[in-house]
């Protein structure tokens, strides 16, 4: 579903976030990236999600190679994913429901089904009473919540979450993190870039791990390796 | 790799399980992809437009002290041309009405009989390019004389009448080069001893009038301009407003033209109703001196009164002003809208 062969990222500053990355996600997959900050981490979910391109090697995400992405078609290729943010870049000049059903009207999708899918999603993540509320007045976890309802709400093939538990106490985290669990459950591929080891650890999936922009760890840890 | 069965985590509500069949739980392999077909993607196309439309509607009554002035300053910069324009108009309907038309002099020899020069006008009342032949025979034009220049005295000094008859002769073409034609053909004519065209108050007429038209023209078209700034630069301040909104639906797979569409509305907005303002003003200005110039003119004799904005006014002036607040948008959305791209 995702692979990355031999990919650096070279910023104009000269500073190279990414080194010969070479990786594979398979369809369905759940995997978690993890690294300390500064690590590639964030640049790496970038050019997954075409946000920087990069300056060598090759990325295929669901068999489009994003190097031969022109401008107009990354709108498109985004609709196949969902992005769930660290700050969830939620819109506070409209309601929850409106937020969720962005990426809907953005795709074109009928006012029926819009509404239908939106609240499907609201209900997946727990917050159906709240549509109506100004996202502003929720607490952290629920405005992930809603962040996490808008990524899924156009059914993506792929997950990706940059900190989804960034500001959230152990146990809104672990709630999230059974959320993409559940959501993977159900055949997305699921990518989650965080630096909580112990929440990972416990998940026991595959873990990436990024070092000053090279991949040094692949594997499914055990609970004593994440201690470490 | 095998999957965990589905659990529901303790947040979620019973309605879930339907939503959780929907996506197929049963197949691990392949998530859904979204698809969307053709005739409902038109729908929401054109459902977008009207909502954005309705939108920008919206957002333009939200700040109405805010837009009204940018709508006002629209509005003066379009009254003014549509004003001199409309000033002109009525300018020449005025001089049209008056008696002072282009009028040809025609001068017959001393020795033409009163039945010969009738019958001359006759001749020329049939011609296409005559619209009004007058015969004034030399003893109504001495009388005329006598009575409009005081001179009674000095021509009841004379034996004879010394003036020619005369036929005043009001041409269908009031343009500069067939009056100068139609002259030259009477002056050909054995009877006639003299032709007198009054060419200069005609030509003078003709070139004041194009005076007008191209000087309201030329500050049309840059007033046109100073609306098309205005409103780039009031779509750049919506635009960085509205920065956190155009990421986010760049991010979701928003396309350039779906976050364009607001801005572009917004602009058709604020010139449709800075047009309206326009007409408005024009109309209210032409109301308030219709009385002074009616008043003037029935000092002349004259029953003319000012022709007010009608709706082709109104219909240039909102249509027109929208085109130009759409392409003000456009410059700004193409310019900025680019710009920004999450990073």
């Amino acid at each position: 579903m995702i692979t990355f062969d031999n990919v650096s990222k070279r910023y104009e500053s000269g500073q190279d976030a990414l080194m010969r990355v070479s990786l594979e996600i398979e369809r369905g997959d759940m995997v978690f990236l993890t690294g300390h900050s500064g690590a590639g981490k964030s640049t790496l979910l970038k050019l997954l999600t075409a946000i920087e391109r990069p300056t060598r090697g090759s990325i295929l995400v669901a068999g489009q190679n994003l190097n031969r992405l022109r401008r107009g078609q990354i709108p498109y290729f985004r609709r196949n994913l969902g992005i769930v943010f660290q700050n969830h870049q939620l819109l506070f000049d409209r309601s929850v429901f409106d937020n969720v059903a962005l990426p809907l009207q953005v795709a074109g999708c009928s006012r029926r089904e819009l509404g239908r899918r939106v609240r499907a999603a609201l209900d997946k993540v727990g917050l159906l009473h709240k549509e109506k509320q100004n996202p502003i007045v929720l607490s952290g976890g629920e405005q992930q919540r809603v962040g996490i309802a808008r990524a899924v709400v156009n059914k993506p093939a792929i997950l990706v979450a940059d900190e989804p538990t960034g500001n959230l106490d152990p146990q809104l985290s672990a709630e999230i993190m059974q959320l993409f669990a559940d959501f993977n459950a159900v055949g997305v591929t699921v990518l989650v870039a965080s630096h909580d080891l112990e929440l990972i650890a416990r998940m026991k999936r595959r873990v990436l791990t990024l070092q000053a922009g090279q991949l040094i760890y692949d594997g499914v840890p055990s609970r004593e390796a994440a201690a470490l | 790799m095998k999957q965990p069965p589905y659990k529901k985590s303790p947040q979620i509500s019973r309605k879930s399980q339907r939503v959780a069949t929907e996506v197929k739980p049963q197949r691990p392999t392949g998530a859904v992809t979204a698809r969307t077909g053709m005739g409902d993607r038109w729908h929401s196309w054109l459902g977008h437009h009207r909502e954005m439309a309705v939108e920008s509607l919206r957002r333009f009554f939200a700040t109405p002290i805010a837009s009204g002035m940018t709508a006002l300053v629209i509005a003066i910069a379009l009254a003014l041309p549509a004003a001199l324009q409309l000033g002109l108009a009525n300018f020449q309907r005025a001089v049209a009405g008056w008696d002072g038309q282009p009028q040809i002099s025609v001068f017959l020899h001393m020795d033409i009989t009163e039945d010969r020069a009738e019958a001359f006008a006759d001749t020329l009342r049939a011609e296409l390019d005559v619209a009004e032949v007058t015969y004034i025979s030399p003893e109504e034009a001495l009388l005329e004389f006598q009575q409009a220049a005081g001179l009674g005295d000095a021509l009841a000094g004379l034996d004879s009448n010394p003036l020619p008859a005369v036929l005043l002769l009001r041409p269908r073409d009031t343009e500069a080069e067939s009056l100068e034609a139609l002259a030259e053909r009477l002056r050909e004519s054995a009877l006639v001893d003299a032709v007198v065209l009054d060419m200069a108050w005609v030509q003078r007429l003709a070139r004041l009038t194009e005076l007008g038209r191209r000087l309201s023209a030329g500050l049309a078209a840059l007033l046109a301009l100073g609306v098309v700034l205005v409103v780039v630069n009031t779509i750049r301040l919506h635009i960085e407003n509205r920065r956190e909104e155009i990421l986010v639906a760049k991010l979701v797979g928003g396309t350039d033209a779906f976050v364009r569409r607001p801005f572009l509305y917004s602009g058709l907005c604020y010139g449709f109703f800075g047009g309206l303002l326009a007409w408005l003003l024009v109309a209210v200005a032409v109301a308030l001196l219709s009385g002074p110039v009616a008043g003037l003119s029935s000092t002349y004799g004259s029953g003319y009164t000012l022709q007010g904005p009608g709706y082709r006014y109104l219909l240039g002036l909102t249509v027109g002003a929208a085109l130009l607040g759409l392409t003000g948008a456009w410059l700004a959305v193409a310019r900025h809208i680019q710009a920004i791209e999450p990073r």
